[in-house]
């Protein structure tokens, strides 16, 4: 579904990523682990479409689809969701009103006519009720004076409307007390399946515990330095990162 | 990959042409340019109207010449020459006994294309209208419905015939000839206009509307509108503009007058979107309006208004709380891009006791645009016990646009409780990015940030209106992308 090859891109000249390469299947759970500044973050936007960035060499390919010259709304049309780690806040636009904005621009961007509002609000039901979501919080403006945990479970409802293909969770786990991390990861866990695929990233093995991957990644100084199972991720959590930069030396 | 920075949204902000920059070709019947005694004369000759009229007109003309433009506003634009702008201009068609049936079909156009066939108006919206194309009212719909509940809506020219007693007994004491440089240029060569009056207990029963238009080039509107609600009545009125794109500037110096008798209460709504002037900032109309209302015991006045267009605004819709118990309410959104100006806000007076204000101003910014809001909240000495709540939110786009707050409090009465909010907030790369991630493309994530900041003050428009005006907002704002 993902493939990314040689990836290496640059901020102001300086370099973050140096060389990514990642293979990500439908079916599948990656998670991509590291210390602080690793370049995990700029991954995830990188593969979103942020154009803060210059990619200065590799590819990236969606479902065979050479992505990197898109536009980030393009991206999302074509099923790739990111998960902020900081959602911005809109005044004045309330969490439903936003989310039917964004599902009838991607049906219009499929030649799609606008989704009938009876419907939409059936969906809006269904998904809110999968997540544990209270009614009124559907109609807060989005993000404004929303706790963290809020803030979270509003990304994963929105992931839950628009049914990616691919969903990145950009450390979705900071800033959550354990209730609402098994919330936010149960609510992830439902949306799995054989034809989508999820990509974790945090700083910590304890979202892994309920997000289970099958696969594990570690991103140190801008490269993917060790793969390996869920195993991994627990070794890292006992020993830290130390270990795996005295291995590379 | 394109990169999408501040910079591609002031371009896209840039490049949106004004939608309604047409002309339409009718023959007019203009007076030579220039303004003396003799044009004002005239004016209220080919207006048939009584003395008392004319010389009230001459009576405004000759104050107006000792004024000298007012040059406070935070604002900077060439001065109009006076002696060069035409101070009437009628389609050349227009038979004041015409009925609607009969009107130019070349207007009639003209309106369908703005959108707001008056046929179309009529019949599904159930509003009635008082269009005003340059200086002499078109059409006047649903008069009869009206008049069934003894509403008077009419042009002003008519009601000067038909109500001479009302029209005298109210106009320019809301706003005197000696008022302001452009409240007396108004009263000296006001062209036309609508009056409405609305009978003791009566609620209008439907949304009362006009239309301004300027089409003829080189000429200024001049309109002039007086509304009284009699005790314990209700009325709402909208009000809506728009000019053909010119490279000149046209003048609009416009007086409304409220009178919101005891217990009665009117809701003012103006989505206002003259030709704000190419993007280099030629061209455009210079809104000069004075708009005052007078609130009398337990009444009510409303005024809401969406400004997205002319090149400099100077406009200022106002209550005086005369009246114990009335309360006087101002929502305002108003966006400049390119290189607009606008002045604007409101002035609450307090005069009686128990009385309440609230201002809620809304300032979009974009482009090289500047965006001053100006309120002045007064509390006489006698008005106990008066309230008042203001709320001034600045929004800017790109790093070119100013957003400038100017508020005025003066109290002389210490029961007086006033409270003042102000933000200022930037649409920034992230609002944007976190809107496209989900889909939505720039264009439409602007429309939607500006809405979501805007929504206080939308909700406060009648309905037919806050579909317009959001529509509006986003022509102002978005840029054609690609």
């Amino acid at each position: 579904m993902l493939q990314i090859k040689d990836l290496h891109a640059s901020v102001e000249e300086k370099d973050i990523l140096k060389g990514i390469n990642l293979d990500i299947k439908a079916g599948e759970v990656h998670a991509i682990m590291g210390p602080n500044g690793s370049g995990k973050s700029t991954l995830a936007s990188i593969i979103a479409g942020k154009e803060t960035f210059d990619i200065t060499k590799g590819e990236i390919a969606f479902n065979n689809e050479d992505i990197s010259e898109l536009n980030p709304e393009e991206r999302a049309h074509k099923g790739v969701f990111l998960s902020f780690q900081y959602p911005v806040e809109i005044p004045g636009v309330s969490v439903t009103n936003f989310i039917k904005t964004a599902i009838n621009e991607t049906r219009k961007s499929k030649g799609l006519k606008d989704m009938p509002a009876s419907e939409m609000l059936k969906l809006i039901k269904q998904k809110a009720d999968l997540l544990d979501i209270d009614r009124k919080f559907l109609s807060r403006s989005l993000n404004e004076g929303f706790s963290g945990g809020e803030k979270k479970r509003n990304e994963i409802f929105q992931m839950a409307m628009l049914e990616p293909k691919l969903a990145i969770l950009d450390e979705t786990d900071s800033g959550l007390d354990i209730d609402a991390l098994k919330i936010v990861a149960n609510g992830v866990n439902k949306l799995q399946n054989k034809d989508n695929a999820v990509l974790v990233i945090t700083h910590y093995q304890r979202l892994l515990d309920y997000i289970v991957p099958d696969f594990v990644h570690v991103l140190i100084d801008g490269r993917i330095v060790k793969s390996g199972t869920k195993d991994l991720a627990h070794e890292l959590e006992e020993k830290g990162y130390d270990w795996i930069k005295e291995e590379l030396v | 990959m394109a990169k999408f920075t501040e910079d591609d949204l002031k371009k896209d902000l840039e490049t949106k042409e004004y939608e309604y920059g047409f002309y339409t070709d009718i023959e007019t019947d203009t007076f030579p340019k220039g303004l003396n005694e003799d044009i004002v004369r005239a004016i209220s000759e080919k207006k048939n109207e009584p003395q008392w009229m004319t010389d009230w007109r001459l009576d405004a003309f000759r104050i107006w010449q000792e004024m000298e433009e007012p040059e406070w506003a935070n604002v900077t634009y060439e001065k109009p020459d006076f002696q060069n702008i035409s101070y009437y201009s009628a389609p050349k068609s227009v038979d004041p006994n015409k009925t609607l049936d009969d009107v130019d079909p070349d207007l009639l156009a003209m309106y369908k294309k703005l959108g707001i066939s008056v046929d179309e108006q009529k019949k599904m919206n159930n509003i009635a209208m008082d269009i005003v194309v340059d200086s002499v009212s078109v059409a006047t719909t649903f008069k009869k419905t009206l008049s069934e509940k003894g509403i008077l809506f009419m042009p002003i020219s008519e009601a000067i015939q038909e109500h001479p007693e009302l029209v005298r007994k109210y106009m320019g004491t809301i706003v005197p000839k000696t008022d302001n440089f452009y409240a007396a240029l108004n009263s000296a060569v006001f062209t036309d206009g609508s009056f409405c009056y609305i009978p003791k207990g009566v609620k209008c029963p439907m949304e009362l509307s006009t239309y301004f238009r300027i089409n003829e080039g080189g000429t200024g509107q001049f309109e002039r509108t007086l509304l009284i609600a009699d005790e314990g009545s209700y009325v709402s009125y909208l009000e809506g503009c728009t000019a053909p794109s010119r490279d000149e500037n046209q003048l609009h110096a416009a007086v409304v007058e409220l009178i919101a008798l005891d217990d009665a209460e009117i809701k003012y709504s103006t989505v206002q979107n003259w030709y704000p002037g190419n993007k280099e900032g030629k061209g455009g109309v210079f809104n000069f309006v004075t708009k005052r209302g007078i609130c009398h015991k337990n009444s009510k006045i409303s005024w809401t208004q969406v400004e997205t267009g002319s090149a400099v605004t100077w406009k200022y819709p106002s209550c005086i709380l005369k009246g114990d118990n009335s309360i006087g309410e101002f929502y305002s959104i108003a966006v400049t891009n390119n290189f607009q100006q606008a002045d604007t806000g409101t002035k609450m007076i307090h005069l009686g006791n128990n009385t309440r204000s609230t201002i809620i101003s809304k300032g979009i910014s974009a482009g090289k645009s500047q965006n001053s809001y100006r309120g002045l909240v007064k509390i006489g000495s006698r008005a106990h016990n008066a309230r008042n709540f203001s709320q001034c939110d600045s929004l800017l786009m790109g790093n070119d646009c100013g957003a400038h707050t100017f508020p005025y409090i003066e109290v002389k009465n210490k029961s007086a409780q006033i409270e003042h909010e102000a933000t200022t907030s930037k649409i920034g790369e992230d609002q944007l990015f976190y809107c496209n991630q989900r889909g939505i493309e720039t264009e439409k994530a602007i429309a939607l940030i500006v809405n979501g900041f805007s929504k206080e003050v939308l909700n406060k428009l009648p309905m037919e209106f806050a579909v317009e005006a959001q529509k509006l907002l986003e022509i102002s704002l978005e840029g054609s992308v690609g």
